[in-house]
């Protein structure tokens, strides 16, 4: 059975939060400052990332983030944020998380990890390990064929794979309304044969109960289940997009009052379990772990002729050409 | 049984033969696909796979590409080492995101945490009378892959010792089995382990006046276009790629020095095709010693036809022979 949170939980899963959302905008600072490319902040959908992998045994379930999660999944250990600072910089150990790590790399094609992750949760079930693979998604991949296809399979094999599609609202400027016509995204689970939950994807208790009990179901041989947290994109798309141009003030604005670092912290504060003095310790604990990220991520060595690192066990004849030509090239540059 | 060194098989029971002792080695080798395990595949290159191994470790996927690629991805992450099957290669562009977008590139974009050890297998190639996209050439595009190992068995011997090292192989291979050639080629098959490392082309024919290039079916096609020319006097070698990537430059080189004179046969579209790779590669590393402008002979910039129309699109000996005679004849 599940385990219920209890109040170290709570203000673990607050902590967290609160980190991922410093973590978001501070990586948004970086971008504005020129020192990053393109990146996807998560505000607003932190107590998904949160609640679901607060669910979840780090040493034997996978994770499989789209490219938000990343920056809320300290449940997993600290290399995750450092691994996501590389991966913004455009260092290619930015993509390695190392083992015995059970985490992907941020995907960027979106839905291909929903069936990365059927064949993870297949793979569990033929070497009968105790784990399961849980995949984030959003609304706008439960349109691509790789949901549909990833879901009709796991029906199919029964495998212990939960599917969480984090509708954020929006996939980009396109609102939920032409993604789908069905009613939610959990409703899609019918034509798989499995269960389909929708939760409040702003509570990340009622995310974590969700998510606990698919994972149940799951390690009982019962196969998957897909969840629909709803939750809102606070914060624009990414660095390269302008949210004015399409999401209403007025909802935005609504939204904006249920922000889960506003009600969660509020919610602990009821039951006396949290106050001002560990808000702020939590964001020093926050703007620490981010600064430890940026100042790791930044000072990563790099030769040019990394170009062609692990493409293959071993380089090809043609690759190894290739490489010493480039090495000759660059050192007449220099 | 007799104890043999060696056995007469069809590629497509060599292939079979392959999967079975490969299976037996490893438990973590897994085969699966579309028809595979009750059916034991269109062309019965599984059959019996499931009775042996059963349906844990051979099995029937539902009706989609994408997903038997995908699912790879991920089973290989997963400590698997899968050998799933396209059902024809014109397939596999319903599964190119996971082929080209993900698993090709999974090393790469983890900078070696995740290898994917996984050999895809699909037929290809004309001359069967197939329907739309059963038959298309599509080695071109995919040696366009970066991450991706592309191997073109063309005798059962090399299918044998080629699948085995392919299913060893850490990192992604496409074997591609010549629809032809499962039971039109047939050969002496070596007993016990056999493996035929990549990158290392073959002497089908040996040949001092020019040297046909190929790989897969149209070795076959050569390699009769070869002893016709020796019954005239006339030694013309055929050089057997056996895989494309990784590719045998040395064996390339010296082809080109030993006869100066090249074509090249495949059954693709020319443009942007791997025949044009191979003349690229002549260019850049034995250029000086051409006697002739080389040639390809090649399918055409159309799509692949219906089948009243496929003998003329697929390079026969004919075309062969009249591409062989030019580039014999040419004078600086």
């Amino acid at each position: 059975m599940a385990t219920p949170v209890n109040n170290e939980d709570l203000v673990g899963m607050l902590c967290e939060m609160i980190k991922a959302r410093i973590s978001s905008e501070r990586l948004w600072a970086l971008q504005r400052q020129g020192r990053i490319g393109t990146i996807a902040p998560i505000n607003g959908q932190e107590a998904t990332t949160v609640g679901a992998t607060w669910a979840l045994d780090p040493e034997h379930d996978w994770v499989l983030p789209q490219y938000r999660e990343p920056m809320a999944l300290g449940r997993y250990g600290p290399e995750i944020l450092n691994r996501f600072a590389a991966w913004a910089i455009g260092h290619p150990l930015g993509g390695h998380i190392p083992e015995p790590i059970r985490v992907f790399p941020p995907q960027i094609s979106l839905a291909t990890q929903i069936l990365h992750a059927v064949g993870v949760a297949w793979a569990l079930k033929l070497r009968g390990e105790p784990g399961v693979a849980l995949v984030f998604f959003g609304d706008g991949s439960s349109s691509e064929g790789d949901f549909y296809e990833a879901g009709n399979l796991a029906g199919v094999l029964e495998v212990p794979v939960i599917f969480l599609c984090s509708n954020n609202q929006w996939a980009i400027s396109t609102p939920t309304s032409r993604q789908t016509a069905a009613a939610g995204f959990a409703a899609k689970a019918e034509a798989f044969g499995i269960p389909g939950v929708t939760v409040d994807g702003m509570d990340p208790v009622a995310v974590h109960e969700v998510v606990s009990a698919a994972r149940d179901r799951a390690l009982a041989g019962r196969g998957a289940t897909l969840i629909e947290a709803v939750n809102y994109r606070l914060a624009a798309h990414t660095t390269a997009d302008d949210p004015t141009r399409y999401v209403p003030p007025k909802e935005l604005a609504e939204a904006q009052t249920r922000d889960p670092l506003v009600v969660f912290r509020r919610q602990l504060e009821d039951r006396g379990i949290w106050d001002r003095s560990m808000q702020s310790d939590a964001e020093v604990a926050g703007t620490q772990a981010i600064d430890e990220a940026w100042a790791w991520a930044s000072n990563l060595p790099l030769q040019q002729t990394e170009l062609f690192d692990h493409v293959f066990a071993t380089p090809t004849e043609r690759q190894r050409l290739q490489r010493d030509k480039l090495t000759a090239y660059l050192q007449d540059q220099q | 049984m007799i104890e043999r060194d060696e056995q007469t098989l069809t590629m497509v029971a060599a292939i079979n033969q392959t999967l079975r002792a490969e299976m037996a080695r490893d438990d973590r080798v897994i085969v699966f696909g579309e028809d595979v395990a009750l059916s034991g595949g269109v062309f019965r290159a599984t059959d019996g796979l499931l009775d042996v191994f059963g349906e844990d470790r051979v099995v029937d996927m539902p009706l989609a590409e994408a997903a038997i690629l995908g699912a790879a991805a991920g089973l290989a992450a997963g400590g698997m080492i899968p050998v799933p099957e396209m059902q024809f290669l014109g397939f596999s562009y319903q599964a190119m995101h996971q082929l080209a977008g993900q698993i090709a590139r999974f090393r790469y974009r983890t900078f070696g945490r995740f290898s994917m050890g996984i050999t895809i297998r699909a037929p290809f190639g004309g001359g069967v009378r197939t329907p739309e996209l059963h038959s298309d050439s599509l080695e071109g595009q995919m040696a366009n892959i970066a991450g991706l190992k592309v191997v073109t068995p063309a005798t059962a011997a090399d299918a044998k010792g080629l699948l085995t090292e392919a299913i060893r192989d850490p990192d992604p291979v496409l074997f591609l089995e010549p629809l032809r050639g499962y039971r039109g080629i047939k050969g002496p098959v070596p007993d016990g382990e056999y493996r035929v490392p990549f990158g290392q082309a073959r002497w089908a024919v040996p040949g001092d006046d020019l040297t046909i290039i190929a790989w897969s079916y149209q070795v076959e096609v050569a390699t009769r276009v070869a002893r016709r020319f020796a019954e005239q006097g006339v030694s013309v070698g055929v050089l057997d790629l056996r895989t494309l990537v990784p590719l045998d430059i040395a064996s390339i080189v010296d082809a080109v020095e030993r006869t100066g004179r090249i074509v090249v046969l495949e059954e693709a579209v020319p443009t942007g095709g791997f025949a044009a790779e191979i003349i690229a590669t002549i260019n850049e590393h034995a250029f000086y010693s051409l006697e002739a402008p080389p040639v390809r002979v090649s399918g055409f910039d159309t799509p692949y036809p219906v089948g009243l129309l496929e003998d003329t699109y697929v390079p026969d000996a004919r075309r062969v022979e009249a591409a062989v005679t030019t580039v014999l004849r040419a004078a600086p």
